[in-house]
């Protein structure tokens, strides 16, 4: 039905080499497993990665630094809806638990500043604002939604990740931060 | 049938490989690089309760739910 040289040729033909090719298939298919796995997200009880960012006036705030204190850090944009209801709710919080030890630290993750000036003028933040437009710190915490908070305790793990921001998850946010307010 | 062993070998190598290669290339945005994706423009109903109206009424022709997007503005909080 087919000539020496059809399809059916072409196959056999290609066929043997399959041993030689599969190896390289299968390095290129782990690799690309890798590629997704890098991205692995910050878990409860574990030491985040390297913290470092500047805030509006050009200082440097790191977690390294804040050890002692309690944490809340809240990875932010000016486009996310959520983002701007929870607002208040951390302004309330830095004023009530701030000089019990709880500093809450808002990354901005917009890649274009003004948007997020203009947010903090029409949603202003009575917490520390840092900046992180490459995004290279919501990478390096695998941050798997906008907004995420992550509570760190005063030994520098984290205690809590939560993702999105709910009314009716607030109470419960606010007795661990108290736990761990007590427990510091 | 030997003769063509070698560059069929290599063809199928290059072709898989390079394939495989751009599967790596489109990788969807990250929650945090979705600014651009969240703009009014973006969206594909102009007005939201229109949209939801008529989403309703689709829905309950259709007798099922689901499948229309996600919720929210796609920042995976909701």
């Amino acid at each position: 039905m087919f000539s020496r040289h059809g399809p059916l040729q072409a196959m056999r033909c290609a066929f043997p080499i399959r041993s030689r090719v599969m190896p390289l298939v299968r390095l290129v298919l782990l690799v690309l497993c890798c590629h997704a796995a890098i991205v692995s997200a910050v878990g409860v009880g574990e030491t985040p990665p390297h913290f470092g960012l500047l805030d509006g006036k050009g200082d440097l705030v790191s977690l390294e630094h804040l050890r002692g204190r309690v944490v809340y850090v809240d990875f932010w944009a000016s486009w996310c809806g959520p983002c701007r209801r929870s607002f208040p709710w951390m302004n309330e919080l830095q004023r009530r638990y701030g000089e019990r030890g709880l500093t809450i630290i808002g990354v901005n993750v917009d890649k274009r500043r003004p948007d997020a000036d203009r947010f903090l003028s029409q949603v202003p933040a009575d917490f520390t604002i840092v900046f992180d437009a490459a995004g290279v710190t919501p990478s390096a915490w695998g941050v798997a939604g906008m907004p995420s908070s992550y509570l760190v305790d005063a030994q520098g793990k984290v205690a809590a990740v939560e993702t999105g921001f709910a009314d009716e998850r607030k109470s419960a946010m606010e007795a661990r931060i108290q736990k761990l307010l007590d427990a510091r | 049938m030997r003769a063509c062993s070698r560059a069929v070998a290599l063809a199928l190598a290059t072709l898989v490989v390079g394939s495989l290669c751009g599967c790596a290339g489109y990788a969807s945005p990250r929650p945090w690089e979705k600014g651009d994706l969240a703009k009014p423009a973006m969206q594909f109903d102009t007005d939201a309760l229109d949209a939801k109206l008529e989403q309703h009424i689709y829905t309950s022709k259709e007798g099922a739910a689901g499948g229309s997007g996600v919720g929210g503005g796609g920042c995976g909080c909701n």
